[in-house]
């Protein structure tokens, strides 16, 4: 395929609020999980929460969007200088001439959550909800937030494959473009903290009590994190920059064996691997390092462990950054595109945070320490429930 | 971009199934909705039947009727889920334990509740392992999917299956989402060929000025407006009636896909 330029990109997770405060954070190894602090929630698990979301609302033409979602996808929208870009953009190809594909696994349940337990004794809704489910909770909300704060009037939709979501945005915004539909396109996704996925996780008995510790032997399961990140995809032809950060390939596949169990020989994950490679035209050797999915949970590790060590063999550096993020659901693909940026544009290799002992039955080249050096190649997975698979290959342009 | 349609699947109240419907949307025979009956769903193994939502039945059922009449292997045919709310009973039912205080959810209720549940399933049943997207745009759902399945399409040169489907709303979320009656549609679209039920030319362009097309039948009309997968109407009573016609589809209050029908003669 031909490559599309990321000109633009930012992020916002619980290691800080922007592009600079991530990468110090992975730089210096701090995890952003803590105890457990979201509302009145008592699971004895550990969560990356966001700081501020609570302390500020969406005002003026805003106001009716005002939710968590919407809360954490304007702060990202604010950073790194991510407005301005988009303005420039706009002003180039036109408002109609930029989409805006997102990706989020829950969009504002919360707000629907809050408006349950604020029922009368009839039964009925509190006045404030139900004219803004639409706005805040339906599975568009967030598109047509995005759209709203950047004043696009291109395409839009909000892909919804679990955690999947954010990273097939890509797939997505690229068939739009090559077709001519678009000539620039705003993907990202937001997830955010909320009572179901909480308590979700924890009745599938998949939330870690101590800080998710992606790979090691001792594993437990995940923790549970929110973010929001963006990127302003355009055709290489149009800016190529050398040394800009490209998306090289995608792949895309399910695994059609189980809702919430990955195939046990991994062979959907395999396919998407293999497709992301043959789109980006490289081999697995091009590949200097692989962000894995990691999320910690006894299963996921060991059969991506297996896909990944029987495609990329024993030697490619692999790890996983859920131990500084904790697991963003429909953000972390997103999330994960953009860390793995950052590690090209930075030339460093993130360790696998919180892995102290790496489990022994794992085949592939898992790194525990941070790492520095210059590469060219990352590509990054993201497995979803309902066996929704993707990976992403981003590559520094030459 | 130039598709075909190689198969069609639908169900609603007095629309249960492509060859019925056909000849309502056509006007040969009348609109006479009466409740629908359970979806067959046989695809689905017995275990994953019984645990399955509503949704999950209407998409499979749907998307069978549609990939039967295409004659293809539904292993080879990526697929593109498009559903305004997904899983509102899943949803509903969470979040009434969520405001008890034990707040205890079933496994099954959660992973039941993410968007991709339908799409999940019907790749378990057909042991597919394509792309598979959900996706959604609010009332624009089935004009946003039909974009996302035709661009597949067109740049990736595959088959694609498209299911459209929104249920009824259970209370008191309907409060909130009013969507009085269920509605589900598939569409096999392909590559041109000569086989095939009709081609559709789509180009998409920007609204100069909001027009709005309706169905002329005022009972169909209705449930075109309550259902956000039945926005599909104008596209299928179109087809139904045959000849060469053009229907435009709103895209958000910016947009339109501008759907140019050619029927094939068999």
């Amino acid at each position: 395929m031909a490559p599309l330029t990321l000109t633009a990109y930012t992020l916002v997770t619980t290691n800080g609020r922007g592009v600079g405060p991530v990468l110090q954070a992975l730089h210096e190894r701090r995890s952003g999980l803590n105890r457990c602090d979201f509302e009145d929630v008592s699971l004895k698990t550990y969560i990356g929460r966001v700081e501020g979301l609570e302390d500020f609302s969406l005002g003026n033409e805003l106001e009716r969007f005002d939710c968590r979602n919407n809360r954490l996808a304007w702060l990202g929208l604010q950073q790194d200088g991510f407005m301005v870009a988009v303005a420039e953009a706009k002003q180039r190809y036109g408002a109609h001439r930029v989409a805006v594909v997102m990706g989020t696994s829950t969009s504002g349940i919360l707000e629907t959550e809050h408006a349950y337990q604020a029922r009368d004794l009839a039964g009925s809704f509190p006045a404030w909800y139900t004219s803004r489910y639409r706005y805040t909770h339906n599975m568009f909300s967030l598109g047509h937030f995005v759209r709203a704060c950047l004043g696009l009037r291109g395409p839009a939709m909000v892909i919804s494959t679990a955690c999947s979501s954010s990273a097939k945005v890509f797939a997505t915004a690229d068939r739009l473009l090559r077709a001519g539909l678009c000539d620039a396109a705003i993907v990202g996704g937001v997830d955010s903290l909320c009572l179901t996925t909480l308590y979700g996780f924890s009745a599938l008995q998949l939330l870690s009590t101590s800080p998710c510790r992606p790979c090691d032997e001792d594993r437990d399961g995940l923790s549970l994190g929110e973010a929001a990140g963006f990127a302003l995809l355009e055709s290489s032809t149009c800016v190529s920059r050398r040394g800009a950060v490209a998306l090289l390939g995608y792949g895309e596949s399910t695994d059609g064996y189980h809702m919430s169990h990955p195939h046990p020989e991994g062979t959907g994950a395999i396919r998407a691997i293999q497709d992301a490679l043959g789109r980006a035209g490289l081999l697995p050797r091009d590949i200097d390092y692989v962000n894995l999915h990691g999320t910690a949970t006894r299963v996921n590790d060991a059969v991506e462990d297996k896909v990944v060590s029987g495609i990329f063999g024993r030697t490619t550096p692999c790890s996983s950054t859920k131990g500084w993020t904790g697991h963003t659901l429909g953000a972390a693909g997103i999330t994960e595109a953009l860390i793995s940026l950052l590690c090209l544009k930075h030339g460093f290799l993130p360790g696998t945070l919180n892995c102290e002992r790496i489990d022994p039955t794992l085949q592939s080249q898992i790194l525990r320490d941070n790492e520095l050096r210059p590469i060219r190649r990352v590509l990054s997975n993201i497995f979803g429930f309902g066996g929704n698979n993707c990976s992403l290959i981003l590559g520094t342009l030459q | 971009m130039n598709v075909s349609i190689q198969g069609i699947g639908l169900l609603s109240a007095g629309l249960e199934g492509w060859r019925a419907g056909r000849a309502v949307l056509a006007g040969t025979e009348p609109f006479a909705p009466a409740a629908v009956p359970d979806p067959e769903a046989a695809l689905l193994p017995p275990n994953e039947r019984r645990r399955s939502s509503d949704c999950v039945r209407w998409a499979v059922h749907v998307a069978k009727e549609a990939i039967v009449q295409s004659g293809l292997d539904p292993r080879e045919v990526s697929t593109v889920f498009a559903s305004s709310g997904g899983e509102t009973g899943a949803l509903n039912a969470i979040c009434r334990i969520l405001a008890t205080t034990d707040r205890v959810i079933s496994p099954t209720l959660f992973h039941q509740s993410v968007h991709n549940t339908a799409a999940g399933y019907w790749s378990i049943a057909t042991a597919c392992q394509q792309s598979s997207t959900a996706l959604s745009c609010y009332d624009d759902s089935f004009a946003a999917g039909l974009l996302e399945a035709i661009t597949l399409v067109c740049m990736e040169q595959c088959p694609v299956l498209l299911v459209a489907y929104d249920l009824a709303v259970p209370a008191p979320l309907n409060e909130a989402r009013p969507i009085a009656a269920g509605f589900a549609v598939a569409l096999v679209l392909a590559p041109p060929s000569g086989s095939s039920l009709t081609s559709i030319h789509m180009r998409v362009e920007e609204v100069q000025q909001e027009g709005t097309c309706s169905l002329r039948n005022t009972a169909l009309e209705r449930v075109r407006l309550d259902n956000p997968a039945a926005r599909s109407l104008l596209l299928l009573s179109a087809i139904a009636g045959g000849g060469s016609q053009t229907v435009s589809l709103s895209l958000l209050d910016s947009q339109q896909l501008i759907l140019d029908l050619d029927p094939c003669h068999d």
